[in-house]
């Protein structure tokens, strides 16, 4: 079946069974490679794409649930200049990955969250991200980096040596 | 490198390049088959003949290249040895290149574990970088003619103190290609002279790309004309393929089926074709002679089956060899002893989850000298996984290449290579590239596991608690930091390997996650035998400055003894291993209606030696710390005939955000002592600390891990 679909800003024509998930259709047939495999089965949250700006585990959802509407995956998060997403600054800033395979994810997730809730507490964070696993352990970053982007920490210190002990 | 080094050489062009001669190829074999993921060392497989641990390469242009066998999985070092070859050239990080475990271009090396590669590579990197500065001093003295003392290099130049001479150090080898060997009087810079590169937290290399979602990962990789692949499983494991019969699978268009031996599998222009076409499949298997254990009895299994014949697939290491600690007179100690305390400790097999599943892509090309095979893959062995193609495809060293992008984690789970086998098995039949990703169920079922373990501890001490008497018998779990690292003058310890029902393999900071439990826990009751506090009993027993100081520093970072609220119970334990000294202190909660234990806050105190990139270190001490919160309360593999009964996230619970406590890391800069890595030791407080602190809240002492799957037990 054609199906039109329009992600970070352009449109696609497939032709694909309209019941695929759509993490399928954005790997292998627009060839995004973003959002990632985790588990197939709603779980882990490596795989989060933002429909009109609201997160989903499209590991499980159907590329039909798609079509008309705006797909964004991280390659459309940052503005057509280059220019980084807060998230994806905070981050960058915040050291908060390790092996960086559910980063993608996360930050999808966290756009959703901010998109609807601009200056979320830290139980509402946990609540919000608590679909999405890193296996590496970098939750509390992730938390920081959440309230960096949405203008909750003071300006960013480097952890240098003055946090350490001689 | 499969190479010859004339043609490496050709690749670099111009400059410098200094070899890293390896000293410890030699030093490292006792530990090589724990590299093997419990399976044997390959017999026969090709020995590293060359000492070339490393190179580093200065271009023409001043662009700073490491060619190195060791990987990035998460930890870090594409970061931190980058650092310290930036410090000893007096250059900015970012001006230094790492090319990482392509087997091509990179020497042989054993593979990325075993908190190997700052201890070793670290130093074998600075001396390359330290004598390519002091070769560019000599280079620089001798063309102006100048006192060589008289010069100073700083961010990639040269100048003599006037700066009347001036010049970048690709300039200074004047378009030639200079190979020189790394020179034993070029001096390291010391730690607490630090001040380009090390010792400060730059930022990750790769962040930029992971951030903005570009191809970074081995199941990112895309070829021209690739196809997908998926191979069909056997419904119990050491089941047999009897036959098989194609079926429908053959209809599925544009899908190739591929049957040899007990491999089946298909590939096709779509994940979904191929999955399709492999249901068409229908095939006959015979289960493995039984009867197995199950989850819930393998503990008694392992300690009642016989030993591991020799060389057998005994233990997390894959080999028998540790040997039994006697020291003194256990029995008469323990007959003589104030007090003794006999206990069995148990632990699960546990699985990895790295995020990303096991993935590669390969790719069959031809040339007049035959078949040449390219896989790319996840792999923490890049080296270890050319020798399975190699034997899998009988193929010469130099007709195999494997390439390992920075993947997506491992934490010891990715040392073998089914998945860089299985593709290129696709690969060949279908005369196509073809990408193969195991599913998360794939992952559960066919990689290797955490072993199990059971663990017997019997104690003796004094009335004023010190300790006399220790024996300690771990039944499969491993040897890894087996020994106790308090003084005790009576010590029986043992290692019982066992043929684990379960393929079972590394698993971050291996087996002493399980003896730091058994023993941190035993010590724990010891105290309150003794009517001691805990971190006071330890300190009477304990000598090790360096272990007693993270002790402190975590103790008084926590307000160890201070009052603590109702219902909240604290516990701290530590211990250390491979140069990393570890204290983690904990405060949690029991709700003792549903028994569900919820963690508070948690203080871990580190000491690795001088500290390359405190960021990332920190970062790896939380990340244990969080890893070890999951092993330590719920995950647990299930399991009976020979069938993993919860091989999906959604019955296998790993820690989330809602798990995770305030986590409060100190860093102890050693800045007198070597670096050592730091991706395994602090994973080793967390489990004893947790079941201490679940003593003190809820007087229940639970003496297996996972300690609260499904709310806490007494046992």
């Amino acid at each position: 079946m054609r199906i039109t679909l329009e992600v970070n800003g352009s449109r696609h024509e497939v032709d694909v069974d309209p019941g695929r998930p759509l993490l399928s259709v954005l790997h292998e047939e627009l060839e995004l490679s973003g959002p990632k495999y985790g588990c197939g089965e709603s779980e882990c949250g490596a795989c989060t794409v933002l429909i009109d700006g609201r997160s989903v585990h499209s590991c499980v959802t159907p590329v039909s649930a798609a079509t008309n509407a705006a797909v964004t995956t991280i390659e459309g998060l940052a503005a057509p200049g280059g220019k980084l997403h807060a998230l994806q600054e905070a981050f960058m800033q915040e050291d908060a990955l390790q092996c960086g395979y559910c980063t993608a994810g996360m930050i999808m997730a966290a756009a959703s969250l901010l998109n609807a809730t601009p200056k979320p507490s830290r139980d509402e964070i946990v609540r919000a991200m608590d679909g999405n696993v890193c296996r590496c352990g970098t939750y509390p970053r992730i938390v920081r980096a959440i309230q960096r982007a949405a203008g909750e920490l003071p300006e960013p210190v480097s952890p240098t040596f003055r946090e350490v002990q001689p | 490198m499969t190479n010859s080094r004339r043609e490496f050489l050709k690749v670099l062009g111009s400059g410098l390049a200094v070899a890293i001669v390896s000293r410890d190829a030699a030093a490292a074999v006792p530990n090589l088959s724990r590299a093997f993921g419990g399976a044997q060392p390959p017999h026969g497989s090709p020995t590293p003949t060359d000492e070339i641990a490393a190179w580093l390469h200065i271009a023409t242009d001043n662009k700073v290249t490491v060619y190195t066998g060791k990987v990035e999985v998460g930890q870090g070092i594409r970061t931190s040895l980058a650092q310290e070859v930036a410090e000893e050239l007096r250059v900015p990080t970012a001006t230094v290149h790492m090319v990482m475990g392509d087997t091509d271009l990179t020497p042989y090396d054993m593979g990325t574990f075993g908190s190997m590669s700052t201890p070793r590579m670290g130093p074998q990197l600075r001396e390359a970088a330290a004598s390519a500065r002091e070769l560019f001093l000599d280079l620089a003295a001798a063309r102006w003619k100048v006192p060589r003392e008289s010069l100073i290099t700083q961010l990639g130049e040269v100048y003599d103190a006037t700066r009347r001479h001036r010049a970048t150090f690709g300039e200074l080898t004047a378009g030639r290609l200079l190979v020189e060997k790394v020179r034993d009087d070029a001096p390291l810079t010391p730690a607490a002279d630090w001040k380009y590169a090390a010792g400060i937290a730059v930022d990750r290399v790769g962040a930029r790309d992971i951030v903005t979602g570009k191809p970074h990962f081995p199941s990112d990789l895309r070829r021209p004309g690739m196809l997908y692949g998926k191979v069909l499983r056997a419904p119990s494991m050491g089941a047999t393929l009897q036959s098989m019969d194609a079926g429908d699978a053959a209809s599925v268009k544009g899908a190739v089926v591929v049957a040899d031996g007990q491999f089946v599998g298909v590939a096709a222009p779509r994940t979904a074709d191929a999955e399709r076409a492999l249901l068409g499949i229908r095939a006959q298997w015979k289960p493995a002679a039984g009867p197995l254990p199950d989850s819930r009895d393998v503990y008694d299994y392992l300690r009642r089956t016989p030993p591991a014949p020799a060389g057998g697939r005994g233990g997390e290491d894959g080999y028998n060899q540790a040997r039994p600690v006697e020291k003194g007179n256990v029995a008469a100690a323990l007959a003589t002893a104030a007090h003794t305390l006999e206990r069995s400790y148990t632990v699960a097999y546990i699985a990895h989850v790295p995020l990303e599943p096991r993935a590669a892509v390969a790719e069959w090309t031809h040339d007049a000298g035959g078949d040449r095979l390219t896989v790319w893959t996840g792999t923490q062995r890049p080296f270890g996984v050319k020798e399975e193609l190699m034997r899998a495809f009988g193929l010469p060293d130099e007709r195999v290449r494997v390439l390992m992008p920075d993947c997506g984690s491992g934490y010891g789970g990715k040392h073998t290579g089914e998945c860089a086998v299985e593709v290129a098995r696709l690969a060949r039949a279908a005369k196509m590239p073809v990408k193969l990703v195991w599913t998360r169920e794939e992952e559960f079922r066919w990689a290797y596991f955490r072993p199990a373990g059971v663990i017997d501890v019997k104690a003796g001490m004094t009335g004023d608690g010190t300790l006399t008497a220790w024996s300690f018998d771990n039944y499969n779990s491993g040897p890894a930091a087996i020994e106790p690292m308090y003084e005790i003058a009576n010590q029986h310890v043992e290692y019982h390997p066992r043929e684990s029902p379960l393929r079972q393999g590394s698993y971050r900071g291996l087996a002493a996650t399980a003896n730091h439990f058994a023993r941190e826990m035993h010590v724990d009751e010891l105290a309150h035998v003794a009517g001691l506090d805990p971190l006071a009993f330890r300190m009477r027993n304990l000598k090790n400055e360096r272990l007693r100081a993270v002790f402190q520093a975590a103790a008084d970072r926590f307000g160890w003894g201070k009052p603590r609220a109702e219902g909240h119970g604290v516990g701290i334990a530590g211990g250390f291993e491979k140069g990393g000294y570890i204290a983690t202190a904990v405060e949690l909660v029991v709700d003792r209606a549903s028994g569900s234990v919820k963690l508070v806050r948690g203080v871990s105190a580190f000491d690795c030696g001088a500290i390359v990139n405190p960021g990332i270190l920190r970062n790896q001490i939380e990340g244990a710390f969080i890893q070890g919160i999951g092993g330590a309360l719920f995950e647990a593999i299930d399991f009976d005939h020979g069938v993993i009964r919860n091989a999906h996230l959604a019955q296998y619970r790993v820690p989330r955000f809602s798990d995770v406590p305030d986590i409060d890391v100190v860093l102890v800069d050693r800045k007198d002592e070597p670096s050592f890595g730091a991706g395994e030791t602090p994973i080793f407080g967390v489990a004893p600390a947790i079941g201490a602190a679940i003593f003190d809240a809820a007087g229940i002492r639970v003496r297996s891990l996972p300690m609260a799957r499904g709310g806490l037990k007494s046992s």
